[in-house]
């Protein structure tokens, strides 16, 4: 459990007076709030930190706490055993934002020192959608290539999800409804999952299209001929043209990845030729290829 | 005309305790469409998480309605630029070298 220093995250002196909080919170709130940050992970830390670091000094009884007890924060168990017939249920002073969906993290030295959050600050008892949720799924390319269903676990919930064939990577899909529960019987927030589809080691991607490197004999290249090769969705037959030159590249119409949402259509896939020259020659092949290099 | 997805604007308005006058000033915006009703205001369910976000910036980071919509017109660009950056990043894996 990490100290926090309050007066550090919302920059303040500790002779600030609430009026220096509060305007020091609402600066930095418009900063960092998830809402004028989307996917922004530090922003989020940041608001929950400066959320917390006022829900803390605005308030005089927890502010006095704070002072009291903050860096030794061990000892605040203590301080509440010999409170604890004198507690009165604290009546919230400060204007906390209620963060709405924002709301419920709490570090675990602010939940040690104040056993998590009051809820208060609200001013208004409003019914509030519940916190979206985001979560990153790994993929390989073959995974992304058909559709699978995928069992998920977030925030201890078992979600099975269905992943539809060509996925693109860095792609978000929503979950409505799969986020964090509504508060005061708002609707529950969504879970949002993005993509991060692996590189495949012989295979790229790009959108529906696929492209890879195909190595090929001298004899074939030159003389032409039918080769097999292995694709995602299994081998294929490929005529080669007589005379194919190095790095000359041919498409194979609708063999690419499935196209997102739209069954039974294929980008194309494109093969380029890596042709391979002969190595360690018998001297008879050496004598054949001194022959053809006079004809 | 159905109405299941639908949230009368009167209803959210006091559920939330805001002023009915700033979902009509959203929607001269711009922001937010309305759908009328036998005289009666809504809002699609669709909406509502947007419509949420306005009344956050609003009521609680202070920030007038030009400021919302200066914000939104921003995070629209910033979102269609992260889209960007993506495609460009799966475009760019197409010219590194195989591992």
């Amino acid at each position: 459990m990490t100290f926090l220093d309050y007066y550090k995250i919302l920059g303040v002196d500790k002779t600030a007076t609430l009026k220096e909080i509060k305007s020091a919170y609402r600066r930095l709130a418009r900063k960092y709030h998830p809402d004028l940050n989307p996917n922004d992970t530090n922003a989020k830390k940041n608001f929950q930190q400066i959320n917390e670091a006022n829900e803390v000094l605005s308030d005089p009884e927890k502010r006095k706490k704070y002072d009291q007890y903050g860096k030794d924060w061990q000892h605040a168990e203590q301080f509440e055993n010999a409170k604890q017939y004198q507690e009165q249920s604290s009546n919230f002073h400060g204007a906390s934002y209620s963060g709405a969906q924002f709301e419920g993290d709490f570090s675990d030295f602010f939940e040690s020192m104040f056993g998590g959050s009051t809820g208060a600050g609200r001013s208004r008892q409003v019914k509030y959608r519940g916190e979206d949720y985001t979560a990153e799924l790994h993929l390989d390319l073959i995974d992304a290539y058909k559709t699978h269903k995928q069992t998920l676990t977030v925030n201890g919930k078992n979600i099975r999800i269905t992943i539809p064939a060509g996925i693109e990577n860095g792609q978000t899909i929503k979950i409505a409804g799969h986020g964090g529960q509504g508060i005061n019987g708002g609707p529950n927030g969504d879970l949002y999952i993005t993509f991060s589809i692996a590189n495949h080691p012989k295979i790229k991607r790009l959108r529906n299209d696929l492209y890879t490197t195909l190595d090929l004999d001298l004899y074939t290249a030159v003389l032409g001929g039918e080769i097999t090769m292995d694709t995602l969705n299994g081998k294929v037959k490929l005529k080669v043209k007589p005379e194919t030159q190095n790095g000359s590249k041919v498409k194979l119409k609708g063999k690419g990845f499935p196209v997102y949402k739209n069954e039974g259509q294929f980008g194309d896939l494109y093969v380029t030729y890596a042709i391979k020259i002969p190595t360690n020659l018998t001297d008879k092949q050496k004598a054949l290829f001194t022959e053809l290099s006079k004809l | 005309m159905q109405t299941e997805n639908l949230i009368s604007i009167n209803e959210f308005c006091i559920n939330h305790n805001i002023e009915i006058s700033f979902i009509r000033s959203l929607h001269q915006t711009g922001l937010i469409e309305i759908t009328t009703i036998e005289e009666k205001f809504f809002i699609d369910t669709g909406q509502l998480q947007q419509l949420e976000k306005f009344i956050r910036l609003y009521y609680e980071l202070d920030i007038n309605l030009e400021g919302i919509e200066t914000i939104h017109h921003l995070l629209k660009r910033i979102n269609s630029l992260q889209d960007e950056i993506v495609a460009l990043k799966n475009k760019l894996r197409l010219y590194e070298t195989y591992e």
